[in-house]
């Protein structure tokens, strides 16, 4: 890839295009106005890294010979999400570390880690609150966190299950963590809150496999039903990979959440700590939507070209969020399906899809003529 | 009002108020991290009887940004 003088981005320049970003309907953009304005965010994005990040500038000038600037949004060089498990790579001067997001990931042994300046983490806390409030609405609401409170407990060392736990509870007030260490459901406390709040709206939070583990399982066990009132909306995500091993579908999910617990109104989220912020929340009819400032595509995972709609593919997900890191444009593990665009039954704009699981477990190889690229 | 903001400050993260300046700013000391700043929101509600929306949590990132902010509830 070659980027002359001209093409390349000020820091100060990007970050007022970002500015720009409208929070208010995070779907209101259809596809021949986000088009334009994605392209140039992720042409902006492609050639800040660049030139700023050497492990990035690497990796991409090895696979991108003779790529003309701008970009197609099909052609922006993508990063796959192990690289951020075997590289440490930052976009900015050290000194302006302001956190840094581990995450064990599926795969386990290795971690990510990602480096966040204080702009980008504040960035990616308004676009999530953006996203959240076109399902929950603006006021915050008493909430009940399906977690225990020990998570916070070595507050030098957090990991990523209570990172993502914070970054939702600013929707919620009277926070109730529902569970003790073992991940037991605290009986007494939940029935004394939800009696307190169920008259009106209660938000419920938590990563789907304790969800179905802590609170459904329980009920179905016990022959209990809880009763969260008619308002409750219930947000969760973190994978389904443990849920695939005992066959449990987001369909039969919904369904014992609303047939023990009384919970109608049940969002799931798609997204990764690569990519804080920008989440794809699943709609009422089902599917994940892309908001305005980040997309899907999805490729064929042997030779990597672009499938269209309705094809099943490995997900490469784009977001305009990462600016302190290269993580705007990553190619994930996950396998999964774009149904449509801007043609949604719920109204929301933007591309829709659902996740149907993860890649077989394989590693990218040829035959002998295998050489290690030094990023 | 000021005063009563710091005192929040001062009660919630357990540190002096000498240090609780326009300047201090969010995760500037260990004391007001992620953690501490929900609770810090629910101690200024609970003094100053108000509800914080969302974007005001997320935008309270100093001392003197948690004035303003408060200062518009009232």
């Amino acid at each position: 890839m070659h980027f002359t003088g001209k093409d390349i981005v000020k820091i100060d320049n990007l970050i007022e295009k970002l500015d720009e970003i409208d929070l208010v309907n995070p779907y209101s953009m259809t596809a021949s106005e986000k088009m334009p304005f994605l392209q140039d965010l992720m042409n902006s994005l492609t050639s800040f890294h660049y030139n700023n990040c050497i492990g990035y500038r690497n990796f991409t000038s090895v696979f991108n010979d003779s790529v003309n600037h701008p970009l197609d949004i099909d052609s922006i060089p993508f990063l796959p999400v192990r690289m951020f498990k075997q590289h440490d790579l930052f976009s900015l001067d050290k000194s302006f570390i302001f956190k840094t997001l581990n995450s064990s990931g599926t795969s386990g042994q290795s971690v990510s880690k990602i480096h966040l300046d204080a702009t980008t983490a504040k960035r990616q806390s308004k676009i999530l609150s953006s996203i959240t409030k076109n399902f929950i609405g603006d006021a915050r609401i008493p909430m009940i966190i399906a977690d225990s409170n020990e998570l916070f407990k070595d507050r030098a060392k957090l990991n990523a299950r209570a990172a993502g736990i914070l970054g939702f509870s600013v929707f919620g007030r009277n926070h109730f963590y529902c569970l003790d260490k073992d991940l037991n459901l605290l009986v007494e406390g939940l029935i004394e809150f939800l009696d307190k709040h169920r008259d009106g709206p209660i938000f419920i939070f938590g990563f789907t496999f304790i969800v179905w583990q802590s609170l459904i399982q329980y009920a179905i066990k016990n022959q209990v039903k809880f009763d969260f009132g008619n308002q409750s909306v219930l947000i969760h995500g973190g994978g389904w990979k443990k849920l695939e091993d005992q066959k449990v579908s987001n369909h039969e999910f919904k369904q014992a959440l609303h047939d023990h617990l009384g919970i109608k109104l049940v969002h799931n989220y798609y997204g990764m700590v690569e990519q804080v912020g920008s989440i794809f929340m699943e709609c009422e009819h089902g599917y994940l939507h892309c908001p305005n400032y980040a997309e899907v595509i999805i490729r064929d995972p042997l030779n990597f070209d672009v499938l269209p709609f309705n094809r099943e593919g490995v997900i490469q997900v784009l977001s305009a969020l990462p600016v302190s890191y290269p993580g705007h444009s990553l190619l994930t593990e996950d396998l999964g399906t774009v149904h449509g665009e801007d043609d949604c039954g719920c109204g929301r704009k933007g591309k829709y899809f659902t996740v149907s699981g993860r890649m077989p477990l394989a590693e990218l190889r040829g035959c002998s003529d295998t050489r290690e690229v030094k990023i | 009002m000021e005063d009563r903001v710091r005192a929040q400050f001062v009660e919630c993260f357990g540190i002096s108020k000498e240090i609780v300046v326009d300047e201090l700013e969010y995760a500037s000391i260990p004391q007001w991290d992620s953690v501490a700043h929900m609770s810090l929101i629910v101690c200024l509600e609970d003094e100053f009887d108000i509800m914080i929306e969302t974007d005001d949590v997320i935008d309270m990132s100093s001392f003197k940004k948690a004035k303003e902010i408060v200062n518009k509830y009232l």
